[in-house]
């Protein structure tokens, strides 16, 4: 059988994966945002 | 594992009731996915971390504000956020088109800087001055018909309404022109390229 000289496809795939600043980032943006409810009204708070 | 032992819908149900480490177990589980999906639609690693992280503050201001309904889809529900956000994305990249230098194409093999450089330009007065000098050489006929076509920019019809000879009169000095200029170059051993 013929050889195969082309990289296997597993071997090129990067790590899907998104970097650990943007997780944190997303948790501590959760820890940050304060939903204030005044009346029907919802009003978004960052606290840092 | 005891992360896969709790169900998104419970963990969704803890964070909203003030849990924050269940967003971190949501996000860990289902990073992966979400991820690989906007980076297949977007080829971009940068691009695609703004769309999830934009996907994940969506998710969370939804889940705070109280406003998502539990039906046991979790996934299904973020992955249709990403699936917005990319769409928006590539409307706002369709409206706002920018070149991204990436791979081996470079922007600069297309855009050059026409401007010559001190050298080129002092050869390019250099060969001007050798073609005037050459034109100087031809007969008075040849060297007005010329001049008129290629320094005035005229028309052959206008050249013979001018010098008040025929078209094909016109055209022969031009053709005798050239053919003199050139025996004039060969002669002298004159360069005239840049």
């Amino acid at each position: 059988m013929a050889k195969l000289y082309s990289k296997h496809p597993n071997k090129e795939q990067i790590s899907m994966n998104p970097k650990k600043e943007t997780i944190d980032f997303l948790l501590n943006y959760s820890k940050a945002l304060r939903i204030v409810k005044y009346d029907k009204m919802k009003f978004e708070a960052l606290l840092n | 594992m005891k992360n896969q032992l709790i169900t998104d819908a419970t963990l969704v149900s803890n964070y909203i009731k003030g849990d924050e480490s269940a967003l971190g177990i949501l996000i860990t589980r289902h990073k992966q996915r979400i991820y690989s999906f906007v980076y297949s639609k977007v080829y971009d690693k940068d691009i695609a971390e703004d769309i999830f992280q934009d996907t994940f503050i969506k998710v969370i201001k939804t889940l705070k504000k109280g406003s998502y309904n539990e039906e046991g889809k979790f996934l299904p529900w973020v992955m249709r956020i990403a699936h917005n956000l990319v769409i928006d994305h590539f409307r706002k990249s369709n409206r706002m088109p920018k070149f991204s230098n990436s791979g081996e194409f470079s922007i600069f093999s297309v855009l050059s800087d026409s401007t010559l450089d001190a050298e080129k330009s002092l050869i390019k007065e250099q060969v001007e001055r050798d073609v005037r000098r050459v034109i100087q050489e031809l007969p008075e006929d040849q060297k007005e018909v010329l001049v008129m076509r290629m320094y005035n920019d005229m028309s052959f019809k206008e050249i013979s309404e001018k010098t008040g000879v025929s078209i094909n009169t016109a055209l022969g000095r031009m053709r005798y022109a050239l053919i003199n200029m050139r025996k004039i170059i060969d002669k002298h051993n004159i360069i005239l390229t840049n």
